[in-house]
């Protein structure tokens, strides 16, 4: 558990007062006016509408500001820290691309040998995740280090410039999985990293979108409780790579649940405890007419076009399927704004 | 005290003495029993570390990386591929400025897979800006390794402690370890300034453009130079703690009016010692024993060949299609230094290959040959004919 006199402490130095927002006037701007620690600051360079930016600002919200960070290489790295800038207010790191969860875990390991309880924190993309950092990961999260590991899912290589990775959806183009005459899309599955991490039989893991804010942040606190390995995927759309305009990120964020093709589950000890169920599934062409990365398989007229639609609402209906996605009822707790998408499932009356 | 230990187990027990806040490694031979008496002190209660046995030497790299940042002593040690693997932490560790320790077992880089000693791991990664000491018996090895944590501690540049696998860390001999009291007087508290701290938030490792790039490298170059009077100074230091020294940049020794020198670095400084002893016949040598290879003790080595006619530089890599590493190197600092020695560059005992005693006088009278061959020991017997 983290030091509570220690966190009263650092959020009078570095966060806002814990009261309820207030007005904005000329000295304070809405952002300043917020009860929130901004452990993320505004004014780094991440493109427009960045799902990113949003999702790290919202973690460090409810993680900070008693931790420290092992970031891995990718967009968040580069936009947060062109030297001699940082619009990090906490301790942070970077080292290498595959390495976020070992330095991480070293980090964890002086916190233990020097009796602090400073929580670690680890950021890493999709890229350096499920693919080059995967090893790591899994190192880190079988020697049970007390670490809550984010990966932000943007579904490719972004900051190298839109390259293809192994969370890359089917059928989805990136300047290396491009589509053409023989080819419709990345040819592969998106890997099923949640099971993986589930079968390492960690006390938590969760998948999360940006369209979910306090969604999300539960997730980040219940982790940030826990003392032990926890792992968080948050969907993160990017504008740029996903080619949707940058005002549409929540929207195409919140339809990619709606459809079932990324579901919002929990998973303790390996086993599934909560879900968000979808009270109104969408057709995934909803989700994917957003998006350019998409764009072939709406053309008309082309039956691999069809076929490959096909294959994607076939996805998502395996997910609905298998976590039980198609709920009704009343929400218990929603999730502001959003009218078509409840919460609930076996835990959803657990202390928030 | 003096106690009969292998060579691993007394760096296992001179690392316990420096009292590390975190151990991470991975086994990989012939550093197993480094990593293995570690893990046995903790068990033993002897040892109080967060011991990370992590899945590889990249995890090992990269968790003291962290560790360090995040303000604890950190030790790890490695060999071979190992060192290979870790290539891309190491470089970072280094530019990042990351005080750590680290030992290097020093054996061949496959293919083909040998498991005996050379250099070539250590040596690949020469140009990573860490500090590299070379051991040339278990004695020094042990006081080199507890000297390096203070120097990584100084100079906030990483020390790499390389001692020959096998012929070192597998060989019994007499050490004398000191007394902890001796050590707790020698070696400061860990203290890192730029560590990880939510009271005063940094970041560490961020992009650097090229308005920026040039200076660190400037900086580290500055204080690995630096860093030469520092490892002379705590050489002196621990002579003064112990009565015994390691022999700091480099140390000269033999006939001081001898016509001929020998460089070398590790265990081959005491076979060529052993040859000269026993070989008087093969003429008189100043065996100049290098210890620190990075930062190079350019000056020091100058001064060491001052008077030579020749100077034998004994390599244990090479870096194929130029020739031997350490003799490029010092035929480079020689190339302006009037009346400068004649080099003659040798590879030896490359992949475990024994070298005997023997091989003094045979290295003296190669100097007559001007075709003696760079891989000095290879046995053209064995090559097909279109390979010699
Ligand atoms: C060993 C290594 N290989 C390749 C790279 C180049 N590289 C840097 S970031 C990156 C992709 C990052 O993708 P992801 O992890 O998905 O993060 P994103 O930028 O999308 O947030 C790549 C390939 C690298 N830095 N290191
Ligand atoms: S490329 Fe995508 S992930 Fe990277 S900063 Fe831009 S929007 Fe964010």
């Amino acid at each position: 558990m983290q030091d509570q006199a220690r966190l009263a402490e650092l959020r009078q130095k570095f966060g806002r007062e814990p009261a309820a927002p207030s007005e904005p006037t000329a000295e304070r701007t809405p952002r300043e006016a917020q009860p929130r620690f901004r452990g993320l600051e505004s004014g780094h360079r991440a493109c427009q509408g960045c799902g990113e930016a949003l999702a790290a600002r919202l973690v460090m919200e409810s993680a900070g500001p008693d931790v420290m960070v092992a970031n891995a290489t990718g967009c968040l790295e580069v936009f947060t820290t062109p030297w001699p800038q940082s619009a990090w207010r906490v301790p942070w790191i970077h080292s290498l691309f595959e390495n976020s969860a070992a330095v991480a875990s070293g980090m964890e390991a002086a916190m233990k040998a020097k009796g602090q309880n400073t929580k670690v924190l680890a950021f890493g993309g999709d890229g350096g995740t499920y693919d080059i950092g995967f090893q790591a990961l899994s190192g880190m999260l079988e020697r049970y280090h007390n670490i809550l590991y984010v990966c932000y899912d943007n579904e490719a290589y972004m900051n190298t410039g839109i390259q293809r990775s192994s969370s890359t959806p089917h059928a989805a183009t990136t300047t290396t999985s491009p589509a053409g005459k023989e080819r419709m899309g990345k040819r592969h599955l998106k890997k099923d990293l949640l099971s993986i991490i589930a079968a390492h039989h960690i006390p938590y893991a969760a998948s999360a979108s940006v369209a979910y804010p306090q969604d999300l942040q539960r997730k980040v606190r219940y982790a940030m409780g826990i003392d032990g390995p926890t792992f968080l995927v948050v969907h993160s759309p990017c504008p740029l790579g996903w080619r949707h305009a940058s005002a549409l990120t929540i929207e195409v964020a919140r339809k990619a649940v709606e459809c079932g093709l990324f579901p919002l589950v929990e998973l303790e000890r390996g086993a599934v405890t909560n879900i968000m169920p979808i009270r109104q599934v969408r057709p995934v062409t909803d989700y994917l007419k957003l998006q350019g990365r998409f764009a072939h398989l709406t053309r008309d007229g082309d039956p691999r076009a069809q076929e490959e639609r096909d294959h994607l609402q076939a996805l998502a209906d395996y997910n609905i399927n298998v976590f039980g996605l198609a709920g009704d009822g009343d929400d218990p707790v929603d999730t502001s704004g959003i009218t078509t998408v409840g919460r609930g499932g076996p835990l959803a009356g657990r202390p928030q | 005290m003096r106690e009969a230990l292998e060579g691993s187990q007394a760096i296992a027990r001179a690392v316990s003495l420096c009292k590390p806040d975190v151990v991470a490694a991975y086994p990989i031979t012939p550093q197993t029993h480094i990593v293995e008496n570690i893990s046995k002190l903790v068990a033993e209660g002897d040892l109080h570390t967060e011991f990370v046995s992590v899945e590889s030497e990249f995890s090992a790299a990269s968790v003291v990386l962290g560790a360090a940042a995040a303000g604890a002593r950190a030790y790890t040690a490695t060999a071979s591929q190992g060192v290979l693997l870790m290539a891309e932490v190491l470089f970072n560790i280094a530019g990042m400025r990351i005080p750590l320790v680290m030992t290097v077992a020093n054996r061949a880089v496959s293919a083909p897979l040998s498991i005996w000693n050379d250099h070539g791991d250590s040596m690949a990664v020469r140009d990573s800006g860490w500090i590299q000491l070379h051991a040339a018996d278990n004695q020094e090895a042990v006081d080199t390794t507890i000297q390096a944590f203070r120097i990584t501690q100084e100079t906030e540049l990483p020390v790499m402690v390389c001692m020959d696998g096998f012929i070192l860390t597998h060989t019994l001999e007499v050490i004398d370890l000191p007394e902890q009291s001796v050590i707790d007087d020698f070696l400061p508290a860990f203290e890192f300034n730029r560590r990880l701290d939510p009271a005063d938030p940094k970041s560490l490792g961020t992009l650097v453009d090229p308005g920026y790039f040039a200076e660190v490298r400037h900086s580290h170059h500055a204080a690995m130079q630096k860093a030469l009077s520092v490892i002379k100074d705590t050489d002196s230091a621990w002579e003064t703690a112990t009565g015994r020294a390691c022999g700091g940049l480099l140390t000269v020794e033999g006939d001081p009016g001898a016509a001929v020198g020998i460089v070398a670095m590790g265990s081959t400084v005491g076979t060529l010692r052993a040859g000269m002893a026993h070989t008087p016949e093969a003429g008189p040598a100043k065996l100049i024993k290098l210890r620190a290879f990075r930062p190079f003790p350019t000056q020091a080595l100058i001064e060491a060949t001052q008077g030579l006619d020749h100077l034998i530089v004994i390599d244990r890599a090479i870096s194929p299609g130029l020739g031997g590493i350490l003799g490029t190197e010092i035929a480079a600092i020689l190339a302006d230094v009037p009346n400068a020695p004649k080099i003659h560059n040798h590879a030896l005992g490359l992949g475990g290959r024994d070298i005997p005693e023997t091989i003094y006088a045979d290295l003296i009278e190669a100097i007559k040959d001007p075709d003696a061959p760079l891989i000095f020991d290879a046995d053209m017997a064995k090559l097909a004919p279109e390979d010699r």
